[in-house]
């Protein structure tokens, strides 16, 4: 019963509800000054005490970042780059167990149940806080297996070839700008290698948390899947409401080797006030599968389009993307998948809600190159509005260079209706019940294919979002 | 004293439409009532209205369950109270587990006061129960993990209503072309259902147009309904006069409610289209 939204009692949403807004007095080790330019980010550089590579690739990246323009479509900007934080450090080193984290910063993650998780069901921990990962595990027996999961400023240090070979190759800071800004002032993040033909049963996790104001996070994360390796890694991100706005920009490049597979979730529920413009693309060999699961509940604002390229024959890339978006919120989430080779299989499933106003929209790409013979692939987004201030959109595109290929997409939007209401409320369900029932089983399809935890996080999510949201 | 509902010259408008005109009906829990008539006469328009269908607006009278109001009272507080209604055309709820909406609903209807988030009852009592009564209906197990009337038969649907009417125990059950839909072997086994769950327990309003249904159900009293009013009201012998002649001798009886049930299906014929 992983997604029996029956299990979760009103305790439970209280404390959710507790869960994420709340401030940590801490005191930072080391802060920069507000703003963006050549000093912070050579000063963030000398606090990591990088290799020149390393300062000259964000020093480039930081002139493509004032060379670019923010895009013209999705959601509204409106950040000034000059009234941001770009780099706090929590702490001075990393912990290895949680008694070498600093306790205000312990107490953080012990409310939202890291610790707790870590010893039931999960293959390793990396936990960040503002700039830096404050806290990392692996299961010891999987560090003797060759799997490397540290931050990655660690991996910048002492795997600096495996990182080399392929950092910045999957988005290339001149991909967007706010990856060129990523490439410029990241921190953190996590490098994870699995050796090939190893299988990581449980999942990696990284949680990230923003805390300070006017914070800026940057994560940086690099996955390598090696042939005929298996990795789940889950990420999920809270921070607490304040009134001015927050920016969260990251890049994740994910590399799955022939025949491995890759399995990608993030649960997004930053506070309402938080930009969260992130750029994640995966680049999957012969016969290897990725998938993405995307789901978007927080944030002032949202684009992400998790990406998949299938570069040789049989590679296999599945998008699912659950957004919800209320009163402030715009979710500007989709998913993009490239046919590459010949013999490669999409699937996009998108599922929308918005509610109080919110503002959900689907933007996809589907593109065949040419020679990418007998690709498949099919795209379907359903929407479901609860309210008529509430707005969705979809903006698919499909690019096709080749003939012989299938390429599929269904759509439908749909508004709760007053008989699937009445209909349950004429059995004792109160007119909020209703709602949040159908927005569970309208999300059921995806929720169905988290971990059973992460399922049952996600309906406690949906069902915080739908409180008070009718009556 | 038995509980009561009381229908008291109720009129309601659809859209702006008046479809009743005046209903006047009396149910004492332990009581079966049938109601018959021909299409358009408001037979689905009393039950929905009577359950509180926010599209269904009452434009007088009023419908009293023990002397409490129940047009002040949202639907679910109605089924709270005691109210169910059996649908005609159930809707489906996609990705919503007939056990988990089975485990809401019954959880709410016995404890009437609980609030959204409060306990439910217990799982093994719930399964057990809801094991068992699955059985007596001759339903797969398998059901109870199906999405609420997604894809289902419209056996299955009706099927489906009658293991409501089991879980939540309504005092009153107003069951809406229960039959219509199922061959001949189906209709006996939900009468025989009906019956064994609700006859002498609950008070039943049986809407139909076949004699099938009442087989196990013999009526204490028939209503004949014409024109959006009860026109005539007998006991059994109405209803078996009804079935075996139809309803020529009632429209003839009351031309002027005839002529407005006329008129009332020759509207929906044109907003059908």
């Amino acid at each position: 019963m992983a997604t029996d939204i029956a299990n979760l009692k009103s305790t439970d949403v209280v404390s959710a509800l507790n869960k994420y807004d709340f401030r940590t007095s801490s005191t930072a080790v080391f802060k920069s000054r507000k703003g963006l330019d050549a000093e912070i980010v050579n000063q963030i550089s000398d606090i990591k005490d990088e290799p020149d590579w390393m300062r000259e690739f964000r020093l480039n990246s930081l002139k493509i970042f004032e060379s670019k323009p923010l895009p013209e479509w999705g959601g509204d900007i409106h950040i000034d780059f000059q009234d941001v934080y770009y780099y706090l450090k929590p702490t001075e080193s990393q912990g290895k167990t949680w008694d070498d984290v600093p306790q205000e910063i312990k107490d953080t993650f012990d409310k939202l149940g890291i610790p707790e998780a870590e010893k039931k069901y999960l293959a390793g921990v990396k936990a960040q806080f503002e700039s830096e990962v404050v806290y990392g595990s692996l299961k010891e027996e999987l560090g003797k297996q060759g799997v490397i999961f540290s931050d990655t400023d660690t991996a910048v240090r002492e795997y600096p070839d495996l990182l080399r070979e392929y950092f910045a190759t999957i988005i290339p800071p001149y991909d967007n700008k706010l990856a060129a800004l990523n490439s410029a002032v990241w921190s953190g993040g996590s490098f994870i290698y699995v050796p090939p033909g190893v299988t990581i049963e449980y999942p990696l996790q990284a949680y990230f948390r923003i805390n300070a104001e006017n914070m800026g996070q940057f994560e940086r994360t690099l996955i390598i899947c090696d042939e005929g390796s298996q990795v789940q890694y889950v990420e999920g991100c809270t921070a607490p409401m304040y009134s001015s706005e927050s920016l969260h920009s990251a890049v994740v490049e994910v590399v799955v080797k022939k025949n491995a597979r890759c399995r990608y979730t993030t649960i997004q529920n930053w506070a309402n006030n938080i930009y969260n413009l992130v750029t994640k693309r995966a680049v999957a060999y012969q016969d290897a599968t990725m998938e993405w699961v995307d789901g978007n509940l927080g944030s002032k604002l949202t684009m992400k389009y998790p990406a998949v390229y299938m570069m040789e024959p049989g590679a296999r890339g599945e998008i699912l993307s659950i957004a919800f978006s209320s009163a402030g919120q715009h979710q500007d989430a989709g998913a993009k998948l490239v046919h590459c080779a010949p013999d490669t299989t999409g699937q996009i499933i998108s599922k929308s809600i918005s509610k109080n106003g919110g503002r959900s929209s689907y933007r996809g790409l589907v593109k065949v190159e040419k020679g990418a013979r007998n690709a498949k692939c099919n795209v379907v987004c359903d929407a479901l509005i609860l309210d008529p201030q509430s707005r969705s959109d979809t903006y698919p595109y499909i690019e096709i260079a080749d003939q012989d290929v299938s390429i599929g997409h269904e759509a439908s939007v749909s508004r709760i209706g007053e008989e699937q209401l009445f209909y349950l409320m004429s059995r004792g369900l109160s007119e909020s019940e209703a709602s949040t029932m159908i927005v569970n089983g309208f999300i059921e399809p995806l929720v169905k294919e988290l971990p059973m935890e992460y399922a049952v996080e996600m309906n406690r999510l949906i069902q915080l979002q739908m409180e008070g949201s009718v009556g | 004293m038995p509980d009561i509902l009381k229908i008291e010259n109720l009129h309601v408008a659809v859209a702006g439409k008046p479809i009743l005109k005046g209903v006047d009906l009396e149910i004492r829990r332990g009581q079966t009532h049938a109601l018959m008539g021909p299409n358009g006469s408001g037979k689905s328009t009393l039950g929905l209205a009577i359950m509180g269908h926010p599209g269904y607006e009452a434009t007088a009278g009023g419908i009293t369950l023990n002397g409490d109001e129940l047009l002040d009272m949202e639907a679910d507080e109605r089924a709270r109270r005691g109210i169910f209604m059996a649908f005609q055309r159930p809707l489906s709820i996609p990705g919503v587990k007939m056990s988990d909406f089975l485990r809401h609903a019954t959880t709410n209807v016995r404890n009437p006061d609980r609030k959204e988030g409060e306990e439910l009852i217990p799982m093994r009592e719930f399964r057990k129960e809801l094991k068992a009564k699955m059985g007596r209906l001759q339903m797969d197990t398998e059901f109870a993990r199906r999405y609420v009337n997604d894809g289902f038969s419209g056996g299955e649907m009706k099927r489906a209503e009658i293991l409501q009417l089991a879980m939540l125990q309504p005092k009153f059950a107003i069951l809406d072309e229960t039959d219509s839909g199922l061959d001949a072997d189906a209709v006996r086994l939900a009468s025989q259902s009906i019956a064994e769950i609700g006859r002498e327990k609950m008070g039943l309003l049986i809407i139909t147009h076949h004699d099938k249904l009442l087989e196990h159900n013999p009526p204490d009293f028939a209503h004949v309904m014409l024109g959006g009013r009860i026109v005539e009201t007998g006991g059994t012998e109405l209803a078996e006069e009804l079935h075996s002649q139809g309803y020529e001798r009632i429209r003839e009886k009351y031309p002027e409610a005839d002529a407005d049930n006329q008129q009332m299906v020759a509207k929906d014929a044109v907003t059908n289209m």
